[in-house]
């Protein structure tokens, strides 16, 4: 004989002013007890027009502006947009400055990874991982603020090649950085790998399979992570990324642990790639012509797309002949990978929101624009 | 230490009302460890954070006096002058009640604690039942605060401390079980008494373990301190209290924390003894008597370092985890532990 227990569901609001949830999302949450049946995310609250804000300003103007759409992986965002106006506009880029390009795009790809291990790892409960890898965040930021005189919004990729060329001895600050670093990420794998309670937390979370992860339109880490070796860096090669040898880390089972295996496994193949770059990069100049600010590039179309720590960064470029741009849209992958998150979060503890979303690595910013 | 003690009995008796005397026999002792307790968790809050600031490659506060000792009272005073704010809808009653049956608890454990050769201000013959029973009120103190609150998060914070405060007392009991068949008392001055041969951490390990994993639990520390996850539930069930009532909360967490250690020394480690302090002869015995206090407060200081140690280290546990972990694990190893001490005990005495 049972006797029916009656309960009611509680709708819970995980507000925008949240310890946790990366930026400004807004989380209505229907629980019963501790599980969640239903996850409704609310967004916009960091909206501030960015892709409006290209069809005002003309191209050069813009390109600051563009730096604010995701400020954990700068580069990333301005990359394509500076790949689009080129391939539009047939602008050479030198060979040094293709080279320098691929060097600044794996460091914010380490910057990046770094903070999602460590607010990966506060949402978990464990709080000195954070502080360990913001420290080495800051060694980046600083190799980063001696090559472009900024520590964020490095507004540093010029049509045609970067601002300014590389420093004396940055090279070989950066070369052993790169030893010092892949110590300390075995350090971290130490602390945190074979850890029970970390491993109770996130083995078989948030599975994602690799048919859920295609049709969800998944990409980045959460792709490979559910098994499926897609990298845009392997499949569409740009810049000169066709000359380094590097692996494409993928799961086995898509649960949070995955995710974590492989974003740790990236900052290893960044490293890889950060040190054939140092090795191989030529001289020359840097930027062969400085365009004055009102240039103007031919009507037409471009989509150029960037590996980004999180995914899959594209710019979709229409010019109209004018030195202003038609039209700008940003492809987030942050905005992609968070429409998952109804479909995984159901039936999972409340203790579960945070390791998964953490998981999903992402930034309000760029969903937001 | 006996000159105070004898000083104190000296001036007593020259008070002529017998219940008096009496009253100030109970009221100066009572007050004198209220008060050293709420010293001592002035410089555990600094310490801690002192501590926690090290292992996170940082440094903690170092500006207020000398390495930042004055932190703790500055922080004390600038809590004091704050508003007290009670939310609109909140259960007033309850709201204002919920700390101080959280704080009080705390501090009552100390009136049974030996911190030195005969220095305990009262001798209770069933102290740890007391010990446990007190414990637990400090829970239903929880639960208050987080249904006062009229705040959703401050409502599963007090529902999950309530499961797992329950779910870890029987462990903790169990555990306490195999000391207290051991010592044949449940007066924890019997208990310190007892260990003047060999300390319990030698015949009782695995309860040694045991106690300390559920003693962390109650306290709501790390790797178990859902109740107020900061990631989760901003800050579970205190998210609504500010000033005072706030600092209550604070100061009650910090004060069963070094319950906890002065409860493992006591129980495991020879409370007040020096280590082989029987091996030493006399030097032995002065050094236990005379600076009983010195190393209770040594090792009650080690144990709330392992503490800190823990919480810098290790992420924190999932509610349905917890559990099952104290009722799959941690309960078996506990009655086992009674088991087997029950055993070598009838061999002991001729019975088997």
């Amino acid at each position: 004989m049972s006797v029916e227990f009656k309960t009611e569901e509680m709708v819970i609001n995980m507000g925008p002013h949240h310890p946790s949830t990366h930026g400004v999302l807004r989380l209505i949450l229907k629980i019963d007890g501790e599980i969640v049946k239903d996850v409704k995310p609310v967004i916009g609250y960091l909206h501030r027009s960015i892709e409006r804000l290209g069809q005002d300003r003309n191209y050069y103007t813009y390109f600051p502006v563009v730096d604010r759409v995701d400020y954990i992986s700068i580069c990333a965002a301005e990359a394509p947009l500076v790949m689009a106006v080129e391939k539009i506009g047939g602008i050479d880029v030198p060979e040094r400055a293709e080279y320098i390009r691929v060097i600044t795009l794996e460091l914010t790809r380490l910057m990046s990874h770094l903070f999602w291990l460590g607010t990966f790892m506060l949402d978990l409960g464990a709080t000195t991982v954070i502080m360990y890898a913001l420290r080495e965040r800051e060694k980046i930021i600083d190799f980063m603020e001696e090559l472009t005189g900024q520590r964020m919004m490095f507004n540093y990729y010029r049509y045609g090649g970067v601002n300014a060329d590389i420093p004396e001895g940055w090279l070989e600050k950066v070369n052993s950085f790169c030893d010092y670093f892949l110590k300390m990420v075995d350090e971290y794998e130490i602390l945190i790998s074979k850890n029970p309670i970390f491993l109770k937390r996130v083995e078989g979370i948030g599975v994602i399979s690799k048919e859920d992860a295609v049709k969800y339109g998944a990409c980045g880490p959460i792709l490979r992570a559910s098994g499926i070796k897609c990298d845009v860096r392997r499949d569409e090669p740009y810049s000169v990324y066709d000359r380094f040898d590097f692996d494409i880390p993928t799961g086995k089972n898509g649960d949070t642990l995955d995710r974590y295996i492989v974003r740790m496994q990236e900052m290893r193949e960044s490293v890889k790639i950060i040190r054939q770059a140092v090795k191989q990069i030529p001289s020359g100049p840097c930027l062969k012509k400085k365009l004055n600010q009102n240039f103007k590039i031919p009507v037409g179309e471009a989509y150029c797309q960037v590996e980004a720590p999180r995914g899959n960064m594209g710019v979709y470029l229409i010019s109209n002949g004018t030195s202003t741009a038609s039209r700008v849209k940003y492809r987030a992958p942050s905005y992609a990978n968070l429409q998952m998150l109804p479909a995984v979060l159901k039936g999972a503890f409340i203790s579960d929101i945070m390791a998964i979303f953490g998981s999903f690595d992402v930034i309000l910013p760029e969903v937001d624009r | 230490m006996n000159a105070i003690a004898k000083l104190y009995t000296d001036l007593v008796t020259f008070i002529p009302f017998e219940p008096v005397r009496n009253g100030i026999n109970l009221i100066i002792p009572a007050l004198s460890i209220a008060s050293l307790v709420l010293f001592t968790v002035f410089v555990l809050i600094w310490w801690e954070r002192r501590l926690i600031a090290f292992i996170q490659v940082r440094l903690g506060p170092n500006r207020l006096g000398p390495a930042g000792l004055f932190q703790s009272f500055a922080d004390a005073l600038k809590v004091m002058l704050k508003e007290d704010i009670v939310t609109r809808d909140a259960d007033k009653v309850l709201f204002s009640l919920a700390p101080i049956l959280v704080f009080v608890p705390g501090l009552l454990v100390y009136s049974m604690v030996p911190v030195g050769n005969g220095l305990v201000v009262a001798d209770v013959r069933v102290a740890i039942f007391m010990f446990l029973s007190i414990a637990s009120l400090a829970t239903l103190g929880i639960l208050m605060a987080g249904w006062a609150s009229n705040n959703k998060y401050s409502l599963l914070g007090g529902i999950r401390a309530v499961a797992q405060a329950i779910s870890y007392e029987i462990p903790l009991l169990l555990s306490i079980m195999g000391v207290i068949m051991l010592t044949g008392s449940m007066s924890i001055v019997d208990i310190v008494n007892a260990q003047n041969t060999v300390w319990n951490i030698i015949t009782q390990p695995l309860a040694f373990f045991i106690f300390f994993t559920c003693s962390l639990s109650e306290v709501n520390r790390i790797p178990f301190d859902l109740p107020e996850a900061e990631s989760e539930l901003v800050s579970g069930y205190n998210t609504e209290y500010s000033g005072f009532k706030f600092a209550m909360f604070f100061l009650a967490e910090y004060i069963n924390t070094f319950t906890l250690g002065a409860m493992c020394t006591l129980l495991f480690f020879g409370g007040w003894r020096f280590p082989f302090d029987s091996y030493l002869g006399e030097t032995g015995q002065l050094l236990s008597t005379q600076l009983g206090p010195l190393w209770f407060l040594i090792k009650t200081m080690f144990f709330f370092s392992v503490v800190v140690w823990i919480r810098g280290t290790l992420p924190r546990v999932r509610t349905d985890q917890l559990m099952a972990f104290a009722w799959k694990y941690l309960l078996p190893l506990a009655l086992f532990n009674i088991f087997i001490t029950a055993i070598v005990l009838a061999f002991i005495n001729g019975l088997i």
